[in-house]
């Protein structure tokens, strides 16, 4: 981006319309990786994201607008990484890398980076995100909650040539494929990553054709200054203070003692900044975050609460997050990470929620259930000859918010995926679902009532499986806030030869042994209350006496 | 002979269009919606048509009544009687939100938690029954539900794709208790796998059942006592159409149906033109509907969400709805961008120049100012107050972006055009196909107005505007087939098939299809019937169709069609992979007889008749003297050269300088972009 143009000389509606042309071709990727991805993750549950970061400094320039929530601000840092690790990249090389401490996630989300050349030159980089179901590791689908260290969690991968100047390398794949479980299909996803990259670097060229790189390069400065101004305006509406608050993990699956995301939020003017370094030290088990993914959390919470801030470097401009040294959201190898994108991220939101509903609750939600509820269930189905690893990711209840109740059954802050269809399910593995209901009496009471969790059982129909369970709130319930009550905790039980266990550290627990017959209960989390319930509307009331949502309370 | 007569009820307006095949001629209709009682502003349009309804042979009818009763929640109250343990499913929906951004929102499920009550039974995946149906409950049920007050009720059990037998026994033991057509059980609208979307269909059935029976037949009975001696049609969503014997129910297949006879008219004017493929774009006061014709048939998909988390799984035509309309307002946001929409002034106050007390700048106002809509011809108005236009765009939109009013309002175009040249293009990628292989066919009272700007953001090389742009869905009606839709979910790796049971399905579904076309008495000229199947790769969620030959089943040809068609649509292969059947899809069409639209044909006038004069337009930053034409006086043949505006009633066309036109054979204007 040498010769540049005066970003104030690009026309408002050349910018308009280039700001949809870069949306659009992320949009464009991520409808390809969707439509061919053999990962139900991917496929069904929207479990990948497809962007455009700059060359300079990897900073984001556009991604798409359906792509999963907290890979918002981690591309940018797998980005980042890559361009510090590898001098040697040429047109037509794709990269694959899933190294949570090089800008990433937990070990199943597999990034792939491809330099983007246009009229010869490099001008940017495209990257993109799929959560894969497997990449070996101790448990079947790497949602483990008691490794120790990231090397019993799965194959790491470094930043390697996946692709050489459009040659895909048969080597590294084969090396790939041979660590992984189920790994037939993957070829399928990893042909899927690329195809995606492609169709961008198609559709990139074409913009740059048309409106010239000089022109888009200035229009992509004016929309980063645009979305900082905008940032900007939200956050002087914030009082300048300091407003501090504190989420709790269960455990870290290892040691059973609950972890604390402390966080101190300063706003001063249009500026903010987040403390998080009275947080709790590393932890043993997987539930550490590594930087990217804290960064990440800190963004994604900040778009969920200003949602119409349009996404690029720009409106991060404001955003000071330091970097919590010696804390278990700042992990370093070999620290376990499994949990890091699924829950940790979403504890670190619940603090800034809670944080910032202090200053301006006008704006604010009580806490959300806030966990992926992950299930998963593996083993060999006897009747048809298959091994088979189900994930199951459950939602719970949002919290009650300004103007409302909070919606039920909603999906983890972190993600925008579809749970699958129970007959889906009892299509693919040898399981049967007894019940599938909201779960009564779980939101928060409040003036505006949290949203009620799901309450399931399934039991195991044919030969042994193995469940693991990486979920959260199991302790206390998401919170309320301005005088609301807290939702209900999650709950587990597992009924097996007759008898009824939950695990140890409530919401967590792997190596279950399930013969046929055995069967799992779990009961998500509600959303917290917002506001006194003395205040309820007294038709509300009525309302859900009629609906039977709290069947315990009506018998007191 | 034959005078068919086509009937689209809007939200504001009822179209009628009647046609003489006999004597080639036609004659049009437009009442206010009479919203308080439908049938009564049917009848008066009929009459305005001046033909004694007894010399009526077909009258076909779409609507959008029933989806806007569902849409607002304020359909029929009903029941659902489900198996135990899965009574929410229809308020759970599958763990979304509304946005991906913003934790603030609620949702309303279709049927009321009190309403949905559970009996036990349950069947697995295979099929087989693990617990048998508890027939007393269901009597419990069914009396617990009527006492409640429903006026239908669903009867939907898990996995009765695969095995209907507990549905079907459920929904007899209630019709027994409660006599009644508006009782519907899941599988009879849709075999198809997922339970909440399979249940969410079945109760926007039910919730549609009630009022679309009321109102269809009122206007049956009315037009009974007039003389009216045929049977009522009723338009489906899937572009056919139904008798109206069968709308209580078949009431879901009528969701959408108006816009969907709009798409169908679309599809039929095209073939006549001799085009293949054509990309509609129907834009009214509020939104832009699109949708893809290929090969002279509209798309059809089973995979629309009628509103957030209500998904609805019938054959529809694929209509994608965009939100930007003639009354879509232009406002500059918090980043000092400027936007247009989602935000509309409606059809009340509406933009600025229909003076209606409007005072935020609309696309409508932009195209005021810039002389392409003629402010002395407003809608019931009289004239646009263009002062008040000129002010609202100058101060809102001008003044921000340091412009005058008319760049500002060339900037609002410009945007919006974009961004409605965004969308097709999008909706055609996702669909497989490039918009460059395709005509733009723009109707509705505004699609005119930006059709050639849009297919040249496109490239798309040329543009076909009806001879009435503003009532393709009541020629729809006319133009459309008798049709039913069936579909099975299999979901049998293509290697392990056995085609002798495939070739059973797809006799059972032709023969539901011809006993429902017996029952309708339709004339119909000769019976169509067509197998489809869903292929996806094992492991993968997304299914592409392939269309089979004939009432045989091929594995080893309908393998190498999905490979060819994968190859195609994505660019890769993928030899590791297993091949399954998903679904089979079996249509059924009563021909009817042609309808032959050379009607449309002009006759007599010429272009020094059509001329009106001239007036001053905005084109790429200059003022233009740009001629006006009536279009109802161009002869057939007439070539245009733009600049020129052509003007009709209900629409507007805008020929930049660059444009050459012509009159075909069927009364359209086709425009060929200089490509």
């Amino acid at each position: 981006m040498q010769k540049s143009v005066n970003p104030a000389a690009v026309d408002p509606v050349t910018l308009t319309v280039i700001e949809k042309g870069l949306q659009q071709v992320c949009s464009e990727m991520d409808l390809v990786h969707e439509k061919t991805s053999f990962s139900p993750v991917i496929s069904e549950a929207f479990d990948r994201s497809n962007g455009i970061y700059r060359k300079s400094d990897g900073s984001m320039i556009a991604q798409g607008a359906l792509g999963l929530p907290i890979f918002l601000g981690v591309m940018q840092e797998t980005t980042r990484s890559v361009m510090e690790d590898r001098d040697d990249l040429e047109d037509g090389d794709v990269i694959l890398v899933n190294d949570p401490y090089l800008g990433g996630t937990h070990l199943m989300d597999v990034k792939m980076v491809r330099p983007f050349y246009y009229r010869g030159k490099l001008w940017c980089y495209l990257a993109n995100t799929g959560h894969w179901p497997d990449t070996g590791g101790m448990v079947p689908g790497g949602f483990n909650s008691t490794a120790t260290e990231i090397h019993q969690e799965g194959l790491r991968i470094p930043p390697v040539k996946l692709v050489r100047a459009g040659r895909m390398d048969p080597e590294l794949v084969r090396l790939v494929l041979a660590n992984i479980r189920v790994a037939e299909e993957r070829i399928g996803d990893i042909k899927a990553q690329i195809a995606a990259l492609a169709t961008g670097a198609r559709r990139l060229t074409a913009l740059l054709d048309r409106y010239g790189a000089e022109v888009v390069e200035a229009a992509i400065a004016e929309l980063e200054e645009r979305s900082e101004r905008m940032m900007r305006a939200h956050l002087e509406t914030i009082p300048d203070g300091t407003y501090e608050a504190s989420a709790f993990m269960d455990s870290d699956g290892v040691v059973n003692e609950p972890l604390e995301v402390r966080v101190a939020v300063t706003v001063k003017g249009s500026d903010i900044a987040f403390d998080f370094s009275r947080s709790s030290p590393p932890c043993a088990g997987p539930l550490n975050s590594v930087w990217a993914t804290t960064l990440s959390a800190v963004y994604v919470g900040l778009k969920h609460i200003f949602p119409d801030v349009p996404m690029n470097a720009g409106c991060f401009r404001p955003v000071t997050v330091a970097k919590p040294h010696g804390t278990f959201i700042h992990a370093e190898y070999p620290r376990p990470v499994a949990g890091c994108a699924a829950e940790v991220s979403q504890r670190i939101m619940e603090a800034v929620f809670l944080a910032l509903a202090k200053a301006i609750p006008n704006k604010l939600f009580a806490a959300p259930a806030g966990t992926s509820g992950n299930l998963s269930l593996g083993g060999r189905d006897p009747e048809r000859g298959e091994n088979y690893i189900m994930y199951y990711f459950s939602g719970g209840g949002y919290g009650g918010w300004w103007a409302g109740d909070g919606l039920t059954n909603g999906c983890s802050t972190i993600g925008i995926s579809k749970s699958q269809p129970i007959e889906i399910l009892e299509q693919r593995y040898p399981i049967l679902f007894e019940r599938y209901a909201l779960r009564e009496g779980s939101a928060g009471a409040g003036e505006f009532r949290g949203g009620f969790g799901v309450d399931y059982r399934l039991r195991l129909l044919r030969g042994e499986g193995k469940a693991s369970f990486l979920m959260e709130h199991g302790r206390v319930g998401p919170p309320g806030i301005l005088g609301g009550e807290a939702g209900a905790p999650n709950e587990i039980s597992i009924g097996r030869g007759g008898t009824t266990i939950t695990p140890e550290h409530l919401s967590k627990g792997e190596g279950f042994v399930l013969q046929e017959g055995d069967w799992i209960e779990v009961r998500t989390p509600g959303g917290g209350g917002y506001g006194p319930p003395q205040k309820r509307d007294a038709k509300a009331v009525e309302e859900d006496r009629r609906r039977g949502y709290f069947p315990a309370a009506a018998r007191k | 002979m034959t005078i068919s007569v086509g009937v689209d009820v809007g939200g504001t307006f009822t179209d009628f269009l009647l046609m003489d095949c006999g004597k080639a001629t036609f004659r049009t209709a437009k009442v206010p919606t009479t919203v308080d009682d439908r049938s009564r502003g049917f009848l008066e349009g009929i009459d305005r048509l001046g033909h004694d309804p007894a010399a009526i042979d077909w009258l076909v009818h779409g609507t959008t009544a029933g989806t806007n009763a569902v849409l607002e929640r304020k359909a029929a109250l009903s029941g659902l009687i489900t198996t135990r343990g899965f009574r929410d499913t229809l308020e759970l929906g599958r763990r979304t939100r509304p946005n991906p951004y913003g934790l603030a929102g609620s949702f309303e499920p279709l049927i009321a938690r009190q309403h949905r009550l559970e009996v036990t039974e349950r069947i697995d995946a295979e099929g087989r029954v693990l617990l048998p149906l508890h027939e007393d409950e269901v009597r419990a049920a069914a009396r617990a539900l009527i006492a409640a007050g429903v006026e239908s009720v669903v009867v939907h059990f898990l996995h009765a794709y695969v095995n209907d037998a507990h549905e079907a026994r459920a929904a007899a033991i209630v019709r027994e208790i409660w006599p009644n057509e508006h009782v519907v059980a899941g599988h009879e609208i849709i075999r198809e796998v997922r339970e909440f979307e399979r249940a969410s269909t079945a109760a926007i059935h039910a919730g549609i059942g009630p009022v679309v029976s009321r109102y269809i037949g009122a206007v049956a009975r009315r037009l009974k006592d007039r003389g009216f001696a045929s049977e009522l049609l009723v338009m489906q969503a899937n572009g056919g159409m139904m008798a109206s014997s069968l709308v209580a129910e078949q009431a879901v297949q009528t969701v959408m149906s108006g816009p969907a006879a709009g798409v169908l008219a679309a599809a039929e004017i095209a073939k006549a033109a001799k085009v293949d493929n054509i990309i509609t774009g129907d834009m009214g006061g509020t939104s832009f509907d699109v949708a893809l014709v290929v090969g002279g048939e509209p798309v059809i998909t089973a995979e629309k969400d009628l509103a957030y988390s209500v998904p609805i799984r019938i054959p529809m035509i694929d209509i994608h709805t965009v939100g930007a309309g003639g009354g879509s307002i232009a406002h500059i946001d918090n980043a000092g961008m400027l936007r247009v929409g989602p935000e509309s002034a409606g059809s009340f106050p509406g933009p600025v120049g229909f003076n209606r007390g409007g005072t935020r700048p609309t696309i409508t106002d932009a195209n005021f100012l810039l002389g392409r809509l003629n402010p002395q011809a407003v809608t019931g108005a009289g004239a646009a107050p263009m002062d008040k236009v000129a002010a609202a765009i100058g101060s809102e939109i001008g003044e921000v972006l340091r412009m005058d009013a008319h760049a500002a309002a060339a900037a609002i175009l410009e945007v919006a055009v974009s961004e409605l040249a965004g969308a097709i293009r999008l909706i055609s990628i996702e669909k497989g196909h490039d918009p460059r292989d395709f005509a733009l066919m723009p109707f509705g009272g505004a699609g005119p107005l930006h059709a050639v700007a849009i297919a040249r953001e496109l490239a798309i090389p040329r543009v076909v505007v009806p001879r009435f742009p503003g009532l393709t869905s009541a020629l729809g009606c006319i133009l459309a087939d008798v049709r039913h839709d069936f579909v099975q979910t299999l979901a049998v790796p293509l290697r392990d098939i056995d085609p002798g049971s495939v070739e059973a399905v797809m006799r059972e579904q032709m023969q539901a299809g011809r006993q429902l076309l017996e029952r309708e008495k339709v004339r119909v000229s000769e019976v169509e019937v067509r197998h489809e199947v869903d292929l996806l790769f094992k492991g993968q969620s997304h299914v592409l169709r392939v269309p089979l030959r004939g009432a045989s089943f091929d594995a080893g040809e309908v393998l190498e069609a999905f490979l060819a068609a994968y190859r195609e649509r994505f660019d890769l292969e993928l030899p590791e992979m297993v091949p399954v059947l998903m679904n089979l899809r079996t249509t059924v069409i009563g021909r009817r007889e042609r309808v032959d639209l050379s009607a449309f044909r002009p006759t007599g006038g010429s272009l020094q008749e059509a001329r009106l004069g001239t007036r001053s337009v905005f084109f790429s930053g200059t003022w233009v003297d740009t001629p006006i034409f009536a279009r109802d006086r161009l002869p057939a043949d007439a070539l245009i050269k733009g600049p020129a505006i052509v003007e009709q009633p209900d629409s507007t066309l805008v020929l930049d300088p660059e444009c050459r036109a012509r009159i075909d054979d069927i009364g359209n204007i086709v425009i060929d972009l200089g490509a």
